[in-house]
């Protein structure tokens, strides 16, 4: 039995004609496709009210919006990001590549996928007409610190409660389903070491949101019960404490920032090894590190909090495990590196997107670092400086990471190379955009200019300035990626099954574009070509 | 032609790289005025040296690589894939680094948590959007209080004016500290949290409803230092600065007995006999300050509600006390009665009520107000 599963005759078992094909598909490439084209709309939307941030932000005074608006701009930007754009986009790349890599036909639970995807558009349809409600849009952060989000907020607050039940619902459902994929769903001779990192990243990762997506879910009953049913969990003048609600939020919170990473260190160490044509360096001791960093992922979440006035042990515990996560991250980094050493490197698109990350990703870590050192963080927190340390992590790490992947992975998904001209445009033009926008950001937050902020003082000026026309090419420059996917999938030239000569891995090892079935019989993972990688 | 070209280049140049060099390029945070800030600094600064040795380092190997090791370049990949050594040696010596660092930290924050030996506390309440200051004194006649409010204007922040140079940094009445005294800070907030920062002073701490937390300071040299909330707290998060004025030790003596006079003289005018007209024109200062943020400045109402003709203000007086006094719960209206003198109430009230064609007629004296909180 060869690998390919191409010349079964499954002609009944092919995709159905028009709309029903999406709606009622099991099939995980589907399903992958539409999470990721969910998420590239999600990201062009929260582009957009960063675009109006960064406008009204251009000049001191107020120009284009009041500051209630510009409130509602921050907390929708970051809420679509992070739960529109970043999370569905690793979901969308788990769907269509971890079955592949584990030589599985499809998802352990596919209708439960369709579920998983279909509950999403509702609850950010839900999200997005509260910017239609009297009394406008949730204007509290994203992080929705109570009372603001509770006794302070619009009414629109309770739609805003809902869809996040509903968020959280589809990630733990999508979670339950990687975990039960690979743990039972390998093909044979697969053995967990072998696995590659992408599966092993999203793995931890998916045990992370199965831990902490219900805890966001708490929180946000907790906060319903407030506004509606008198209890007073958050609310002082009944006994709650505003406090109490930083904490359960960031037990959820900090977890998700490494949702947010893992898949992509996972990306980039598939990467990396492809286009530096030589295998990953350190492959065990990435395993170990990233289910380190998820278990220090647990102990941190107050280093969030060092102003709030938690006692000097409390404070000096946050700082220690903090700091002791610069280790294992560190790990990543010099094993990335040491695979590029010696290798025989080319810099197609995807490579540039992912040295990029290594070296944004380790700039966002150094600024998280500093952040991490208490006594230090005082200065730092809820300035721009924190804001330039998690864009940098978030924007240059998991987006670049992203793009990197579909660069890399779109030949197999559409069965056409994009144009590598204006790949390297995009990617350059986006490196260049991304650094003017935030890098200046360090610089505000140290001089002192709170995030959150709609107008500042005049010496806050110049590098506002500077940091608006990075936003605004950094922005127009994801036009032209919609451009370049598009016109690949209409007009690519036909790509092989293998584009890049350094690759491994058994999603390689089906044709391009990839049959709607694979795998349907296992493979035979110690005949397959690309896997070389000794036990360990 | 060609001069007149050039010459005009070079007035072009000038005067780009003369706004350049006019610009604030702030790069750092600032040394500050304490000893806390100036530990805080030095650790800040060995942190960040620290990022940047290892960056050297790292980022050097790999550009390094990635201009040697290239295939163009003929080169042919390794076959090395793991080294127990190597991997022991950057697992072991970052972390040797960290903990370094973290020593240092923490005997830093260790001194910020010390707050004993105090010679004079400060109570800072936050308040949607501005602060209030008291200072604590055993005799609560001698307890001096007040509010501190943005004082740059509308006008400018709406560019119908020019920015002035401390444009949203600066307040109405600022907070005064004696220099070379450790001052204590107890910070709680009346509606939702907020946070008190002053750069050149490392205090930054959450004003939390509900919670009092503590910070300290002893500053080291006079001057006016300034900063702003750091905590998202609504609308006008971005317009509450806190402004401190250090001062020494005598000045700040003859300062806090002068607002002890005021405080006992403020006292005397709720008793005096107010005319209509002084009712109207103090009523016009403190409602630009207090109430014009959402009500609008002609009580248009910009997303709250509007006053000029509405029913509060048109209807009963006593509704009228009862809604600013006692404010509305759950809602931005807050309970002023808390914040506001009796005078500055009486006077805002009776503006509300015969200005922008409201004309009830009707006026409503301090006194007024003092029976209506002695009746609650």
């Amino acid at each position: 039995m060869t690998t390919a599963t191409h010349d079964h005759d499954h002609a009944h078992h092919g995709p159905a004609k028009g709309i029903t094909r999406w709606l009622y598909t099991t099939n995980h490439k589907d399903i992958g496709t539409m999470y990721l084209w969910f998420s590239f709309a999600m990201f062009l939307l929260g582009g957009t009210f960063a675009m109006v941030i960064r406008a009204e932000l251009f000049q001191p005074g107020l120009q284009l919006v009041q500051p209630e608006f510009f409130n509602q701009m921050t907390t929708m930007h970051g809420l679509i990001m992070v739960f529109g754009a970043v999370m569905p986009a690793f979901v969308g790349l788990a769907n269509w590549m971890i079955p592949m890599m584990i030589g599985a036909p499809d998802m352990a639970l596919p209708r439960m996928n369709n579920l998983s995807f279909w509950i999403l558009p509702f609850a950010f349809a839900m999200l997005a007409s509260t910017l239609f409600m009297e009394g406008g849009a949730p204007n509290f952060g994203w992080t929705f610190y109570a009372p603001l989000s509770t006794t302070y907020a619009p009414p629109s607050v309770t739609f805003f409660i809902f869809a996040v039940h509903i968020m959280g619902a589809s990630s733990i459902m999508g979670a339950i389903n990687i975990v039960a994929t690979i743990l039972n769903m390998r093909a044979p001779g697969m053995t967990l070491m072998r696995m590659p990192l992408f599966v092993w990243t999203w793995l931890i990762t998916a045990y992370l949101l199965i831990a902490v997506m219900p805890v966001l879910a708490g929180v946000v009953t907790m906060m319903l019960m407030d506004i509606h049913f008198g209890t007073a969990f958050f609310n002082a003048a009944g006994g709650g404490s505003p406090v109490l609600f930083q904490h359960v939020f960031w037990f959820f919170g900090h977890p998700e920032v490494y949702i947010m990473i893992l898949p992509a260190f996972g990306i980039v160490s598939a990467i990396i090894p492809a286009f530096a044509r030589k295998q990953l360096f350190g492959y065990s001791s990435m395993v170990y590190a990233t289910a380190s960093i998820a278990f220090l992922s647990f102990i941190v979440w107050a280093h969030h909090m060092f102003t709030v006035g938690i006692p000097f042990l409390g404070e000096a515990f946050f700082m220690w495990a903090t700091m002791l996560i610069a280790v294992p991250t560190g790990v990543k980094v010099f094993n990335w590196v040491t695979t590029m050493f010696r290798g025989s490197m080319t810099f197609e698109t995807p490579m540039l997107f992912a040295v990029c990350f290594v070296v944004l990703f380790t700039i966002g870590g150094f600024s998280g670092l500093m952040l991490a050192v208490a006594p230090a963080d005082f200065q730092y927190h809820d300035t721009y400086f924190v804001v330039a340390h998690f864009h940098y992590v978030l924007v240059p790490g998991a987006v670049f990471s992203i793009m990197a992947a579909v660069y890399y992975w779109l030949p197999k998904w559409s069965g056409k190379m994009y144009n590598e001209t204006l790949g390297k445009v995009h990617f350059w033009l986006s490196f260049v955009g991304v650094n003017v926008l935030f890098f200046p950001q360090h610089f505000l937050g140290l001089a002192g200019m709170p995030r959150r902020i709609p107008d500042y003082a005049l010496q806050f000026a110049d590098f506002n300035m500077i940091s608006s026309i990075g936003g605004f090419l950094f922005g127009a420059s994801q036009l032209l990626f919609l451009y370049i996917v598009v016109h690949t999938i209409v007009a690519g030239k036909p790509a092989k099954a293998k584009p890049w000569d350094g690759a491994e891995g058994l999603e390689w090892s089906v044709p391009s574009p990839a049959p709607y079935h694979t795998f349907e019989t296992p493979p035979d993972i110690d005949k397959a070509p690309q896997l070389d990688r000794k036990e360990p | 032609m060609q001069t007149r070209l050039l010459r005009g280049l070079f007035a072009l140049m000038a005067m780009l790289l003369g706004s350049w060099a006019q610009a604030d390029w702030t790069l750092n945070m600032p040394k500050g005025v304490t000893d806390i800030s100036q530990e805080v600094y030095g650790l800040h600064m060995l942190t960040f040296w620290v990022c940047v040795i290892i960056g050297i380092i790292v980022f050097g190997v790999m550009f390094y690589a990635m201009f040697k090791h290239r295939k163009s370049k003929g080169a042919v990949s390794a076959n090395f894939h793991e080294s127990t050594k190597v991997e022991l040696a950057w697992t072991l010596i970052p972390a040797v680094v960290i903990f370094a660092i973290g020593v240092k930290a923490t005997y830093t924050l260790a001194d910020m948590y010390n707050t004993d030996d105090s010679e004079l506390t400060v109570e800072i309440t936050g308040y949607q959007w501005k602060w209030r200051y008291r200072y604590l004194n055993d005799d609560p006649n001698a307890e001096v209080s007040f509010f501190s409010n943005l004082a740059t204007s509308r006008d400018e922040i709406n560019n119908r004016l020019d920015k002035n140079e401390n444009y949203l940094l600066e307040v109405d009445e600022p907070l005064v500290l004696p220099v070379d005294q450790k001052v204590r800070f107890v910070l709680t907030a009346a509606d939702v949290i907020h946070s008190w920062w002053v750069p050149q002073l490392g205090v930054k701490k959450d004003a939390i409803p509900g919670i009092a937390n503590e910070a300290w300071t002893i500053i080291n040299e006079t001057g006016t230092y300034r900063g702003q909330c750091t905590e998202l707290c609504g609308k006008d998060h971005g317009f509450m600065p806190v402004v401190v004025e250090a001062v020494p030790q005598e000045e700040f003596d003859t300062w806090l007995a002068g607002k002890q006079e005021e405080a006992r003289k403020l006292a005397e005018l709720t008793e005096k006999d107010w005319t209509m007209d002084e009712l109207m024109e103090r009523g016009r200062q403190a409602y630009q300050t207090t109430c014009a943020a959402c009500h609008g400045q002609n009580g248009e109402g910009a997303g709250f509600p509007a006053l000029a003709g509405s029913a509060i203000a048109t209807g009963p007086v006593e509704d009228h006390i009862d809604i600013v006094v006692n404010g509305v719960n759950g809602t931005a209206m807050q309970a002023f009665g808390a914040q506001l003198s009796e005078v500055d109430i009486a006077a805002i009230i009776t503006y509300e009520r015969n200005a922008w064609g409201n004309n009830v007629g009707d006026m409503v004296t301090p006194v007024d107000i003092l029976n209506y909180n002695a009746g609650q």
